[in-house]
């Protein structure tokens, strides 16, 4: 317990010294990852623990982003209230969708979500006028802090996205260690069996995607609020496939495994993108290579071979 | 008293009736085996009162209370325990996670979604719960590192975590060597003091060793019901099924 509770206060702690020595370039990519990987945290508290496969949380991360951005803009709110309503568009989002996508499975429940996130990203293209559609909105510098805290510049940036990233990943190991997630872990293995043991599977993957869907929307508003861009490419199917790519990379079903394969990911992307136009192309390579010699993912295979209690 | 009563109980699968026009009543404390050939009906009927089939016609009580329409899991919480024929142990999971999740469930309806549970009680009764099943050594082992015989002996674990009224075990001692069956009958004698037992059984030694009243089920309907002594000495049990 004190081992484990010890490895995630050490990362966050690591990562916090990592703000005073890292240069400009990285400490700002740095900053992004660690938004993005509240978002991958959160889905993997639903594909990797719960065992479902979303192709829709883009629809999440938008409505955070959205939720915030556009209420920031209409009423010119600042960033807490800002944050506070983007996150709770996507709470929302994901229980009511949660409510009728749940009642497919497998195959089809991936097909209900994308189709549920390709009609949120249309919806940001079609009303245009509010959305700016592709070309997207910048939020207002002056209405980017909190407490009179400016959230624009770079040191506060980095440490309100730690911040945020500390909370998440302090939250979900939580959950994960908590009796409830013992019965996500359980609906993965075998949903008819926990039905048995008086689990309604139904109310708990409801939970681990509402849950999942706070997460990506967390991550949606602060991702707006701290970059100052909310535009349409964030509904797209793209952003529901990135956080499927950072923890299968970082390590399906671990808590830690989602900031692995988000940094790996990134990085990734950022050096291929420098080098061609066909960056994809190094993606691809990496996820083959990744099956073969580690199907687990980074961490997951780590867990496997050296660390049979990480959680 | 009656704990478990179902009147008028059919099931058909399309053209097949699997449990034809069933009465069946369960008095609390007994020890019931059901016994009867492959395809009589025998899983059948216990997956209509577990919940996991619904009927085409009829209705089950249980504590005077209609169940008939309750999903499954509800009827666990109402204290009804099913333990799989085809073992269905979590396999990627220890021993101990495997009897944690049945035994969190009474505490967790009680604390609500955000009530805190005592977790050292839990782990404690846990324990207490393999070491009664015999395997009080193998908590860490993964269920699918284990014999066949072990993950059985884990799956009626699984069962006596619910602290149900009423356990339902089909066939437990499929594929258990004769020490294992003989701790296996101690264990269900000593369950039996407070719990209320319905096992199918093909096993004659188990059924007359254990049980004190018997089902036989032939076709979809109960052909007989009686101690051990009247059913072996039952006419058409010896035609149907005992083999003359």
């Amino acid at each position: 317990m004190n081992r484990i509770l010890g490895l995630h206060v050490g990362v966050i702690a690591l990562l916090l010294a990592l703000h005073f020595v890292l240069p400009d370039y990285h400490h700002v990519s740095l900053a992004r990852i660690l938004v993005l990987t509240v978002y991958a945290l959160g889905y993997n508290l639903l594909f990797g623990y719960t065992g479902l496969l979303s192709l829709g949380h883009a629809l999440f991360f938008a409505a955070g982003l959205y939720g915030a951005g556009m209420s920031m803009q209409a009423y010119g709110w600042t960033a807490g209230p800002g944050f506070l309503f983007g996150f709770s568009c996507a709470v929302l989002m994901a229980l009511g969708i949660g409510l009728l996508a749940l009642r497919t499975a497998g195959v089809s429940f991936m097909i209900v979500t994308l189709m549920f996130s390709q009609v949120g990203y249309l919806t940001t293209l079609y009303f245009n006028e509010h959305t700016r559609g592709d070309e997207g909105f910048v939020i207002p510098l002056e209405l980017r802090q909190v407490f009179s805290i400016d959230l624009s510049v770079e040191d506060t940036r980095y440490l309100a996205a730690l911040a945020l990233f500390a909370v998440a990943v302090l939250i979900k190991l939580a959950i994960v260690r908590s009796p409830t997630g013992r019965i996500l872990v359980a609906i993965r293995e075998n949903e008819e069996r926990t039905r048995m043991l008086g689990y309604d599977p139904f109310r708990y993957k409801l939970t681990a995607l509402v849950l999942s869907g706070a997460f990506a929307g967390a991550s949606g508003a602060a991702y707006g609020i701290l970059f100052g861009y909310v535009g349409a490419s964030f509904a797209s199917i793209q952003y529901s496939i990135l956080p499927l790519l950072y923890v299968l990379m970082g390590g399906v079903g671990t808590v830690l495994g989602p900031l692995v394969g988000t940094v790996a990911m990134f990085y990734l992307i950022d050096i291929a993108s420098g080098l061609t136009s066909a960056y994809l192309f190094f993606v691809g390579a990496a996820l083959v290579i990744l099956i073969l010699v580690a199907p687990k993912g980074i961490l997951g295979s780590i867990r496997d071979r050296w660390a049979r209690w990480l959680p | 008293m009656t704990l478990l009563s179902a009147r008028n109980l059919s099931k058909n699968f399309g053209g097949l009736t699997a449990v034809k026009d069933v009465d069946f009543d369960l008095p609390e404390g007994e020890i019931r085996a059901i016994i009867g050939p492959n395809g009589a009906g025998k899983s059948t009927l216990v997956g209509l009162i577990s919940g996991r089939i619904k009927p085409t016609t009829g209705t089950i009580s249980f504590q005077d209370r209609d169940i008939t329409r309750l999903p499954a899991h509800r009827r666990v919480a109402q204290g009804i325990a099913y333990t799989f024929q085809i073992t269905s142990v979590f396999a990627n999971l220890t021993c101990r996670e495997n009897i944690l999740l049945p035994a969190q469930r009474g505490a967790l309806a009680a604390a609500g979604p955000f009530g805190r549970i005592d977790t050292d009680a839990l782990n404690d009764k846990a324990e207490e719960i393999l070491a009664r099943v015999g395997l009080g050594d193998r908590a860490d082992t993964k269920a699918t590192e284990m014999a066949y015989g072990h993950q059985r002996l884990l799956e009626v674990g699984m069962g006596l975590a619910l602290d149900a009224k009423l356990l339902i075990l089909d066939e437990p001692t499929q594929g258990l060597s004769d020490s294992e069956i003989a701790n296996f009958l101690d264990l269900i004698r000593g369950v039996a003091r407070d719990t209320t037992v319905l096992l199918i059984e093909h096993n004659m030694t188990v059924v007359m060793e254990l049980a004190q009243r018997i089902t036989v089920m032939n076709f979809g309907e109960i052909l007989a019901e009686g101690t051990p002594e009247e059913i072996r000495a039952d006419d058409a049990v010896q035609r149907a099924y005992l083999g003359g």
